[in-house]
């Protein structure tokens, strides 16, 4: 596709790239590649055996294949792993020191980063490329103990807290995604809450991937303390190019007794053209870990964008009356694939977990909801509810189902509702003959098929999420 | 207002109106009343544009031809059909439906949207002159209403977006008797000499409460008799059978 063409395409208003001049690690993934990584952060030793572990681990694990979307083999050794604006390569102290250019990016994309602005009291941790470029409202969050900061700056800082967790929920030989990415993370954000210590705002990150043949392997780790609460918020935009460009994060949690986090992310990768070219590959482990009795771990997520989202958010339910919940809306179009859902480990005893999933299929589109919910012999008294519920527009795409459930004792119940719907021309019509157009009228239905979710949203971002979902539908139907 | 000719309306290789004719001027009430399978809702479908449906003959509303509109344009410019059976919208607030709706003929017609401030003083105006509870509207789209609800719905609308060419379809079935008064008044305090109706019955007493200018039977898709609103009280007692 050339330029021109991308141009053209207007559906995906993220798809601009900003001309800036970048420092790249070495091309290819190698004990090398990692050891610039970690050489060019300054990490301190422990950091840097981590990494070659994981490294060494990678060597012999295999990447899975068990998906539902196939895609072209990647070649590791043609990506870069570490792309850095130049001018951030010492880390800017305050906002005056960022780049304009960066600044202007995350202006377009509306996410101002100027505190006097303050975007409705949301603390932000904007991440470009394989770099934290900025984090806002530090200064408030600090007074309460907050920490809210670049993984690799909580690396230098916090190296007690972040060797206590790192890993600790998803380990480093997990598995072949989630390893590599213990290998080559860059950057990512990094939580923590003190005890009994509510956090008085959102806290955001902003991914964004702006060079070309590059791979975003970003790392999160939130921790909330006894008693604590955060809400924690992340968005995701790209260039539009016709390469495939892969994602692959990982984000762990960890909440100690009473505590609880709620975690939400509105992605919306560059999902390829109507032809299905190019395009990010979303693979991402996410997990967390009800490690406290009576804690929770809330996760929503409104996936619109990627050629391919691949991922689970799960909860591993350890503590006593923990209750983990998954809400999400995914949204397929044109050759857009989509194989999610969550895993609920019931471990401790009266752990409750509810997971809602909307997948909505268009286009040539294919969108699976696979979920694991798993009830150990030791966890009794648990309970599940589990609804999925599939909507269909037009006769070219898919959407499947495929719960694995697994309850090991006779106290603990488990629920499995799903309904597959196709949109329905008489509704249309209803909404027509009110002098709704067909977008009007395709954005309303969705909506209202999506609201279980997308009330789960913080106010802020629910109404920009209404408006992505019907972007993300537009001209497929009719 | 609306000027039909000739109208043949065919679907799934069906003929169903077979040459329909019909004139209605502002400030007229026309009943349309016939046996079931005659064509009467094939009639409200096709003039609201719902798709389907292969059409001959010629229908103008105001002076231009309905065909080169679509649904939601024959909407904006003041075609209202009553559905027999209003569809449900889960998730959907009917509040919200209700504005959507509101706005989008607002914006269409060059008028201001109306704020959330505004449209709910409107609709709480509105829905208290045809004994709407509040709570009602914040309820999901027809979802869980009872049959009146949603007929009372279906009126609350027509008063809220004020069209100049409202049809009725069915609106009286399924209604008990206090229901059927109020969707009757809701029509009556509607009417005036710029707006006309078009409603489509099986039965006589929706129009005791709603006095037509005309009543029209119709028959295998086409118009067999007309009158005025005497006929409607003959056909109560004698059946179509006579006519048909």
């Amino acid at each position: 596709m050339k330029a021109e063409d991308l141009k053209n395409n207007k559906e995906y208003k993220y798809g601009f790239t900003t001309e800036i001049e970048n420092i790249k690690s070495p091309k290819g993934l190698s004990e090398e590649t990692v050891k610039f990584i970690s050489n060019i952060k300054k990490e301190p030793k422990w950091m840097l055996e981590w990494r070659l572990k994981a490294f060494n681990r990678l060597k012999v694990l295999k990447e899975p294949n068990w998906q539902k979307p196939k895609y072209p083999k990647i070649n590791y050794q043609d990506l870069y792993y570490y792309s850095a604006p130049k001018s951030a390569s010492e880390k800017p102290k305050s906002l005056d020191e960022i780049d304009p250019k960066i600044l202007e990016t995350y202006k377009k994309l509306g996410i101002p980063l100027d505190e006097q602005k303050r975007l409705n009291g949301i603390a932000v941790d904007a991440v470009f490329d394989s770099v934290s470029v900025a984090t806002t409202f530090k200064d408030e969050l600090t007074k309460k103990g907050i920490i809210f900061c670049s993984i690799s700056e909580a690396i230098q800082k916090y190296p007690e807290l972040v060797k206590k967790y790192l890993g600790s929920v998803i380990p480093l030989s997990d598995h072949y995604f989630a390893t590599l990415n213990s290998a080559v993370f860059t950057d990512g954000s990094f939580v923590y809450i003190p005890p009994n210590t509510k956090c008085p705002m959102e806290l955001s990150t902003y991914f964004r991937i702006n060079a070309s043949e590059t791979g975003q392997f970003e790392r999160t780790l939130i921790i909330a303390d006894k008693g604590s609460y955060v809400s924690y918020l992340e968005g995701c935009t790209a260039p539009m190019r016709d390469e495939n460009q892969l994602h692959a994060a990982n984000v762990e949690l960890i909440a100690l007794d009473d505590a609880e986090i709620k975690y939400s992310t509105v992605q919306n990768w560059y999902p390829g053209d109507e032809k299905g070219v190019g395009g990010i590959y979303n693979f991402v482990t996410k997990r967390g870990a009800c490690r406290g009795k009576n804690s929770k771990i809330s996760w929503t997520q409104v996936e619109t964008g990627s050629a391919i989202t691949w991922k689970y958010p799960s909860c591993i339910l350890q503590g006593d009356n923990s209750v983990g919940e998954f809400y999400s809306i995914a949204i397929t179009n044109n050759f857009q694939k989509a194989d999610t859902g969550t895993k609920m480990i019931h471990l401790g005893k009266n752990t409750k977990s509810k997971i809602i999933s909307k997948g909505i299929s268009a286009g040539n589109a294919d969108n699976m909801y696979r979920g694991l919910v798993e009830i150990k012999n030791k966890a009794i008294n648990s309970r599940n509810y589990t609804q999925c519920d599939s909507l269909l527009m037009g006769n070219k795409c898919g959407a499947h189902t495929i719960p694995y459930i697994k309850n090991g004792n006779a106290t603990s119940t488990i629920e499995h509702e799903a309904t597959t719907t196709k949109i329905n021309e008489e509704q249309l019509y209803y909404c027509n003959q009110r002098g709704l157009d067909q977008e009007e009228a395709v954005s309303l239905i969705v909506n209202g098929f999506c609201k279980e979710v997308l009330q789960q949203l913080p106010m802020e971002f629910a109404v920009e999420a209404q408006k992505l979902v019907a972007i993300s539908l537009e001209g497929s139907v009719g | 207002m609306l000027n039909i000719k000739n109208l043949e309306a065919t679907i799934d290789n069906k003929l169903i109106l077979k040459g329909f004719n019909l004139n209605i001027k502002p400030g007229e009430v026309h009943a349309i009343m016939g046996p079931n399978g005659s064509g009467k809702s094939t009639l409200a479908n096709v003039l609201s544009g719902k798709s389907g449906y292969e059409i001959k003959g010629e229908i103008k509303y105001n002076g231009k031809s309905l065909s080169e509109l679509s649904t939601e344009e024959r909407a904006q410019k003041g075609i209202f059909l009553a559905f027999q059976y209003p569809l449900e919208i889960p998730g959907v607030n009917t509040n919200i439906f209700l504005r959507t709706s509101l706005n989008s003929v607002r914006k269409a017609n060059g008028e201001k949207e109306l704020d959330t401030l505004a449209f709910l003083k409107l609709i709480k105006e509105k829905s208290s002159e045809l004994g709407i509870d509040e709570k009602f509207l914040s309820r999901q789209l027809n979802v869980g209403f009872s049959g009146g609800e949603k007929k009372k719905n279906e009126i609350l609308q027509m008063k809220l977006l004020q069209p100049k060419l409202s049809i009725l379809d069915e609106t009286d079935s399924g209604l008990d008797i206090d229901a059927l008064k109020i969707v009757a008044q809701g029509v009556n305090s509607y009417k005036n000499k710029d707006n006309a109706f078009l409603i489509i019955t099986h039965y006589q007493r929706l129009l005791d409460y709603i006095k037509p200018d005309f009543v029209h039977v119709l028959s295998n898709g086409k118009i067999v008799k007309t009158g005025k609103a005497e006929l409607g009280v003959q056909l109560e007692k004698t059946g179509y059978t006579n006519l048909v």
